[in-house]
């Protein structure tokens, strides 16, 4: 008991601070990523190449004034930074980062907390995120905020439903739904983009939007909103949104890392996921987890500063008229053809099962990429035919 | 519609997005590698892409004589052609009946840099400078007096001219 305690009090320290020291460096990278996209150097006089330059920001946002509205809901304004900033960093304590630290004293596992109900633990807490952000809007009495508040609620529970229907199909393939399950079966053969690639598809973006993203920003949407939710906050209220809204692509960094590319695990080898454990295999594992989630980090940059916002009716359409119900037709499909092959067939989850599935994958991909995408996924502002 | 606005026809079933987001992020990689634009100023303050032109309208600098002396006669043309009034100029006599600026001042804040005392100076002694750098801690010194003129040493504009309007 003790050891669990001790163990998990460190690991809470351990993970709660990187989150931070990354987040903060997350930001400095989305500006020189950004600036370099657009062959400018970015920031880099505060340290170097700019290193220091998140707690130059940090330093600044302590002590600069917080501003309160005479007209805001005092409480609800002061609530909301921390309602949207600590389902984020929440998150993050369901998804296993490395294989099992061995210590004198038992085997650590390198997950913050185990739960055996993981997914469905991150789908709820996701889904807590968008009260922080519809508490600001309301909280400060101004319209564009609110307009930002409503646009948050409206687009976050449009593509929660997307989101939670493609990832059906990864715990239909893996039988279960606590992620370190996910993770071992991915590790025993193939990743589970492969067998469920458009699921995958599907994922990323309902993600892009759950994360309030570019092209998905519109609870911000500088041009039409000003701020949109955070429009009245300043100083460390202000940051405390931005901090939530980086944890959050780091969490949704490791769900897909995790849910797709097979976690923690090291491809082409076998030997880092099983027994016995060593701290060599912490390590390796904790930096490919490490390497795969900053990669998705850079999918998120580069997305953002490639892609215009969408059109409110848009952003409806594509979540309502698209990513609904092709994330239930892909789940429907899928579900009968791991039917076929495990009840009819009798296979069992492995290379052959995954290839088969592969080819399902890109047999759906050619309609969805080549006959769907014309004109019918995001309609952009077509004339209609007038009689 | 009530009022004729202009509605674009736009190529509705061939437009496609997915692999146009592709194609875009594509370029956007490239980008990541390409050569910077920025000039990194305070180290770096001219490239090749770009120069200060010596046509450039800065702060003033009055040029000297071989004795260090002012070359300025004050004659009067140049605060009387200012269309800023910013030049005070208040002249004296010395005993071989030269003419000198006892008091030369010009207020830089109110100067438009047009350009015109240095045009029409006779003596060509006042001239505006190619020069940027002007940061001051105080108001008080952006009242540039004679001795600061001569003691600018930064080059001088070489205005335009009419009878050649591309500077070649």
């Amino acid at each position: 008991m003790t050891f669990f305690l001790v163990s998990s009090v460190i690991k809470i320290i351990v993970v709660f601070t990187v989150i931070m020291v990354g987040v903060a460096l997350l930001t400095l990278a989305e500006r020189r990523i950004c600036a370099w996209m657009q062959d400018r150097l970015g920031p880099n006089r505060v340290g170097p190449q700019g290193l220091l330059q998140p707690a130059a920001d940090g330093l600044k946002n302590l002590l600069k004034e917080e501003t309160l509205p005479a007209q805001a809901d005092k409480v609800l304004f002061l609530l909301a930074p921390a309602m949207s900033f600590v389902p984020a960093l929440l998150t993050f304590a369901v998804i296993p980062f490395a294989t099992p630290l061995p210590t004198p004293w038992g085997d650590v596992e390198m997950v913050v907390a185990n739960l055996p109900v993981g997914f469905l633990y991150i789908l709820a807490f996701g889904s807590l995120g968008v009260y922080g952000i519809v508490l600001a809007g309301w909280a400060s009495n101004n319209k564009y905020s609110l307009l930002g508040g409503l646009r948050a609620s409206a687009q976050m529970i449009s593509y929660e439903i997307a989101m939670g229907m493609s990832t059906v199909a990864v715990l239909l393939l893996a039988g279960n739904v606590t992620l370190s399950e996910v993770v071992a079966r991915q590790a025993q053969s193939i990743w589970f983009v492969f067998p469920l690639s458009l699921a995958y598809f599907l994922f990323i973006v309902a993600a892009f939007a759950e994360t309030n993203r570019l092209p998905f920003d519109l609870p911000e949407a500088e041009g039409e909103l000003i701020a949109g939710y955070h429009t009245e906050y300043s100083a460390m209220k202000f940051s405390m949104f931005y901090i939530a809204e980086y944890s959050n692509m780091v969490t949704a960094s490791a769900l897909m890392t995790t849910l797709f590319f097979g976690g923690w695990d090291i491809p082409f080898t076998h030997w880092d996921n099983t027994p016995p454990w060593s701290p060599l295999k912490t390590v390796l594992t904790l930096g490919m987890f490490s390497l795969k989630v900053i990669g998705f980090l850079f999918v998120y940059i580069w997305v953002r500063w490639t892609l215009p916002r969408f059109r409110y009716d848009q952003l409806m359409a594509l979540g309502w008229k698209v990513m609904l119900p092709l994330a239930l037709a892909y789940v429907t499909v899928i579900a009968t053809a791991i039917w076929i092959l495990h009840e009819q067939l009798g296979w069992t989850y492995g290379t052959r099962f995954a290839l088969a599935l592969f080819a399902l994958n890109v047999l759906l991909a050619i309609p969805l990429f080549f006959v769907l995408d014309r004109g019918r996924i995001v309609a952009g502002s077509v004339a209609e035919e007038r009689a | 519609m009530a009022i004729g606005i202009k509605v674009m026809k736009r190529p509705g079933g061939q437009a496609s997005y997915l692999r146009a987001t592709l194609k875009g992020m594509a370029l956007t990689f490239s980008h990541l590698w390409r050569p910077k634009v920025t000039m990194q100023y305070p180290e770096e303050k001219s490239s090749k892409d770009w120069t200060l032109s010596p046509r450039w309208r800065g702060t003033h600098r009055m040029l000297t004589d071989e004795q260090g002396r002012a070359k300025c006669v004050a004659c009067g043309l140049c605060p009387q052609i200012c269309p800023a009034n910013c030049i005070k100029l208040v002249p004296g006599e010395d005993e071989h009946g030269n003419r000198y600026p006892l008091i030369y001042e010009i207020d830089e804040f109110r100067c438009v840099f047009c350009g015109y005392c240095q045009e029409v100076c006779p003596e060509e002694a006042i001239h505006v400078g190619v020069h940027y750098e002007n940061a001051e801690y105080s108001r008080d010194r952006f009242v540039y007096d004679l001795e600061r003129l001569c003691a600018q040493t930064h080059p001088v504009s070489t205005l335009w001219d009419p009878s050649d309007p591309k500077g070649e």
